[in-house]
């Protein structure tokens, strides 16, 4: 890996409940992203992918308590919470989100939305923030005539090209996407990830991609991580993944995928993810498991070092614990 | 599959579907014409028994318009619709109640389609009391409990007295399909079933659709992805821009495509295995606007045999510009409506 | 179907979570809201038990008028020599009827026209919504006082013209709830099962809204009984009909403050402040937890808290 932009050690996420009792969304995230990398952050709904990468941008709601350490560049973002990490929000890490029609005003130009972060960290001001608001729309493939109009006049591709330029406006090194294509169409979604392919190219942006969805991730991504139950059950690059998965969810995540050709059969994986507002003594994956044994449900796996960067929480990687069985 | 007509369910023949714009005080003052969206242009297929079809398309393709226009939640303004042989296109809203048994839907979002405060047991008998049917109360709790047995929901005494925000999407899902199966219909449009689920569990629903195909419903599925309509419908419609431009077998149509649209389709779908890069063909711009549709072939400003000249090589552009066409059989089963196909 | 199966094997969670919020849940956790049922229980009681308890009559002449409280007279007597206590108590009784039956007028109008509005839309929303916003900018006293005076003082008609007068800010937020709720998915999918209109209404409609209805109906209790107390006041309610507000007058027309009479007027009062209070207790509360519009929301997130972990580690 390249020089580290970006890395989280030992991230914990609470959320205090309403109606009582912590939800323990984030159990212990440690990954570390490379400049200029394309990075994947997989997995399903409640996993904790999204918390986590909020909380790397230090956009956690009032009722979370966070630990841990988000080092940007090796300063430590969260250290001061909201304090020290917003000089570094939108100006060294940005995000471009979801819906991008949640995302963008509806009634502001696109233009002013792309020149109100800039101004707000002094990055740029009057004519020059325009002109910039411009090379901008250019850069995401959209014409400088479209900086005054509104997002209605903007097609949902288009809105999310804008709400990249947005993200890119103060020139950030780590551009956080979380589920940027979702709620587009095949097509759409085949041109925003051209895009983020693009910029990461050109501009030696750091990519970090938040989704469901495993084959986007494997054609975009040079290295992933796939999120289960509030930790990392497996990191790695994209191709060790995918052709020697070290952890059964990520096999079996895979073989859940339908493969565009028909062919391959597709299983679901039996039972649903685990209540994260409880304690879970041993691996948050054992009850859905299919190579579950003995010490699965009352020990905690850690991350175990395999090769090239290549890691897996799993008993099955301890030589020391599988022996016996 | 035998082709008698009794195993036809479903006859959709030249439906069209226009929503009219509205026009606003200042565009009904400047008497500006009355624009329509047109919707669903012409669109004709069959569904057989123990059939899933799928609608594939972009989202404004049409797809779930004729979806809404089979189950009469909108009314078509031409053509028609056959259900076992009886034309309900026509059909008053008064009198639908019958069509209404007969044909289900299954929407898209688990968490949205059933009521938030009514218990598994109650979701199910539900449409029983609408309909008056399943005799009295304990005949009704058993016929729950097959349903709920029938969707996999086992055992039922588990489920009976749930609420939905205690159940996962998956599970949701199912007691949404056994609401619908107590009335014992003969076609199911499923509308995007698995879209908002979890990748892990989709798998499980869907083949829970492909068992009530194996009983012999008949299956309308709209869906926006090809990999899940390769693996669980059996044949495939892709829609664009109100028409249909492709019919065939699924696996046919997704291993062989014969529309260029379909090929841009399938080269953007990505794919889990990361050697696997295919040269994504993509599409500029976003699906035309079903206002203004242009002239001749629907598909040619975007598409890639005009763009790269092909078409003109092989001197077909001047149809694709001004002709338009509809679907022509190329492969026994399989048809789709380009000049190109149609010329070769 | 192995798969199927297998997906249900772990079915539900154990431990039930928990259930969504009631109306009695809301109002347990709520102290101002269990302080506003306290109050309204404790007048209650007093209006259904007091006259049979109390051993004066609300017309018999206990003694000296204005006579100061003393231990057999808790708060003294009025300008006639009528025990204050007892008819307190009656007047609990004649303001309580008049805000719950006016209060039931009004929500009953205001849901009818509001679920009518909103699940029906286009030209019967316009109409109708029109019509509640002229209701809505009419000034309430001055139209009461015209009604009933032109009507007559009769107790049902003050009842009446409070009711036909309070509903409108119900059938704004019934709409507004309904408009929403009729676009669930369950709503439509009612409809598409072959459900009536009537069917979806009753069945998944109405439920919805009824908390909001229960909440705006406490919270009309308050206005119609300070809409009662104060036509009482101006003499324009029923004169047989002895109210807080009518007992305010006598004391008042009798000049109970310049003879010092604090007793005949100020508790009176203080009763009708007590249950106009509790009621607005009560309403703001289960407005606050089932509104959706009034939630605030935080998207806007600040201040999460930071642990940490190494320095409690040994």
């Amino acid at each position: 890996m390249s020089e580290r932009i970006l890395s989280v050690e030992d991230l914990h996420v609470w959320f205090d409940l309403p109606r009582g009792g912590v939800l323990h969304a984030v159990q212990g995230v440690s990954l570390s992203v490379g400049r200029g990398e394309r990075f994947g952050l997989v997995g399903e709904s409640g996993c904790g992918k999204s918390t986590t990468i909020l909380a790397v941008m230090g956009l956690l709601p009032p009722n979370a308590t966070v630990s841990g350490r988000v080092l940007l560049e090796g300063e430590d973002v969260l250290a001061e919470g909201e304090h020290s990490a917003r000089p570094h929000r939108w100006v060294d890490i940005s995000m471009v989100f979801q819906g991008a029609m949640n995302a963008l005003n509806p009634v502001q130009t696109i233009g002013a939305q792309i020149v109100e972060p800039m101004e707000l960290h002094g990055y740029a001001t009057g004519v020059g923030a325009r002109e910039r608001a411009g090379t901008l729309l250019e850069l995401v493939g959209i014409g400088r005539d479209r900086l005054d109009r509104f997002p209605h006049e903007f097609s949902g591709g288009m809105r999310q090209r804008a709400a990249i330029a947005m993200a890119l406006a103060c020139e950030p090194k780590v551009l956080l996407a979380d589920e940027p294509t979702t709620a587009l169409d095949v097509m759409v979604q085949a041109q925003i990830l051209g895009l983020l392919e693009r910029l990461s190219k050109e501009l030696g942006l750091t990519v970090i991609l938040v989704t469901h969805d495993l084959p986007l991730v494997a054609q975009v991504c040079h290295r992933a991580a796939v999120m289960y139950g509030g930790i990392l059950a497996e990191t790695g690059p994209m191709d060790a993944l995918y052709h020697d998965p070290r952890h059964p969810y990520t096999r079996m995540l895979f073989s859940a995928v339908p493969d565009p050709t028909g062919e391959s059969d597709v299983v679901s994986i039996p039972g649903a993810p685990p209540r994260l507002d409880r304690p879970i003594p041993g691996c948050p994956f054992e009850p859905r498991c299919d190579r579950a044994f003995e010490p699965c449900a009352s020990l905690r796996p850690n991350p175990i070092s395999l090769m090239d960067g290549h890691e897996a929480s799993c008993h099955l990687n301890d030589p020391a614990l599988t022996e016996g069985s | 599959m035998s082709t008698d007509s009794d195993a036809l369910v479903l006859e959709v023949h030249d439906l069209v579907v226009r929503y009219p714009i509205p026009r606003g005080l200042t565009g009904t003052l400047a008497r500006r014409p009355r624009q329509q969206v047109h919707a669903v242009e012409g669109v004709s297929f069959t569904l057989r028994r123990g059939e899933i079809l799928a609608l594939v398309g972009e989202s404004g393709c049409g797809k779930t318009t004729t979806a809404q226009a089979v189950l009469r939640l909108v009314d078509a303004d031409a053509g028609s619709i056959s259900l076992q042989g009886q034309d309900i296109s026509r059909t008053p809203r008064g009198r639908l109640r019958g069509v209404r048994r007969r044909v289900q839907i299954i929407y898209q979002d688990p968490y949205e389609s059933l009521d938030p405060r009514f218990t598994v047991r109650r979701a199910v008998e539900e449409p029983m009391k609408i309909h008056k049917i399943g005799g009295d109360e304990p005949e009704r709790r058993e016929r729950v409990a097959a349903a709920l047995a029938r969707v996999g929901l086992e055992p039922p005494d588990l489920f009976l007295d749930r609420y939905p925000h205690e159940l996962s999407g998956g599970q949701r899902q199912r007691v949404a399909v056994a609401a619908s199966l107590v009335l014992e219909p003969e076609l199911l449009v499923a509308d995007e079933p698995v879209s908002m689920l979890d990748v892990s569990v989709r798998a499980g629903v869907l083949e829970l659709f492909d068992a009530l195909r194996r009983s012999g419903l008949a299956i309308l599925m709209i869906t926006h992805d090809l990999s899940t309509a390769a693996h669980y419908a059996n044949r495939i419609a892709v829609m664009y821009l109100g028409r249909i431009v492709e019919e065939g077998p699924a696996k046919e149509v997704v291993n062989d495509p014969q529309h260029p649209y379909t090929k841009a389709l399938m080269s953007v779908i990505p794919d889990a295995d990361p050697r696997k890069h295919r040269t994504a063909q993509i599409l500029t711009g976003e699906t035309p606007n079903p206002v203004s549709v242009p002239p001749g072939c629907r598909f040619h400003p975007r598409c890639p045999v005009v763009a790269s000249g092909h078409a003109r090589a092989t001197g077909i552009e001047e149809r694709c510009r001004g002709e338009d066409l509809g679907l022509t059989e190329r492969l026994p089963g399989h048809s789709a409506a380009c000049h190109l196909a149609a010329g070769t | 179907m192995n798969n199927a199966d297998m997906e249900t094997k772990l079915p539900v969670a154990e431990a039930k979570p928990a259930r969504r919020a009631t109306i009695w849940s809301v109002l347990r956790e709520r102290p101002s809201a269990i302080v506003g049922l306290a109050v309204i229980a404790f007048f209650l009681l007093v209006a259904v038990l007091g006259p049979a308890l109390s051993p004066y009559g609300v017309h018999e002449r206990a003694g000296e008028p204005f006579s100061p409280p003393s231990l057999s007279h808790p708060l003294g007597l009025d300008d006639a020599g009528i025990d204050m206590v007892t008819l307190l108590m009656q007047g609990a009784r004649v303001s309580l009827v008049v805000g719950f039956a006016a209060s039931l007028i009004a929500i009953l109008i205001g849901t009818l026209v509001g679920v009518t509005a909103g699940y029906f839309g286009g030209k019967s929303d316009v109409v109708l919504m029109r019509v509640t916003d002229y209701f809505l900018v009419v000034p309430d006293l001055v139209l009461m006082i015209v009604i009933a005076a032109v009507w007559g003082q009769k107790l049902i008609i003050i009842i009446l013209v409070i009711g036909l007068l309070l509903w409108t800010g119900t059938a704004r937020v019934i709409r507004a709830q309904t408009k929403s709720i009729r676009e669930r998915v369950y709503v439509r999918r009612s409809l598409a099962l072959g459900g009536s209109t009537r069917h979806t209404i009753v069945q998944h409609v109405l439920p919805q809204v009824s908390p909001l209805i229960v909440a705006n109906g406490v919270l009309l209790i308050a206005v119609a009984i300070f809409d009662e107390t104060a036509l009482a006041f101006l003499g324009l309610g029923d004169p047989t009909a002895i109210s807080w507000g009518l007992v305010i007058k006598h004391a008042y027309d009798a000049a109970a403050v310049s003879a010092g009479a604090w007793w005949a007027i100020i508790p009176p009062g203080v009763c009708v402040a007590a249950v106009v209070l509790a009621c607005t207790l009560i309403g703001q509360a289960l407005e606050d937890a089932l509104n959706p519009r009034l939630k605030a929301s935080y998207l806007a997130a600040r201040g999460f808290r930071i642990r940490r972990l190494r320095a409690e580690e040994p």
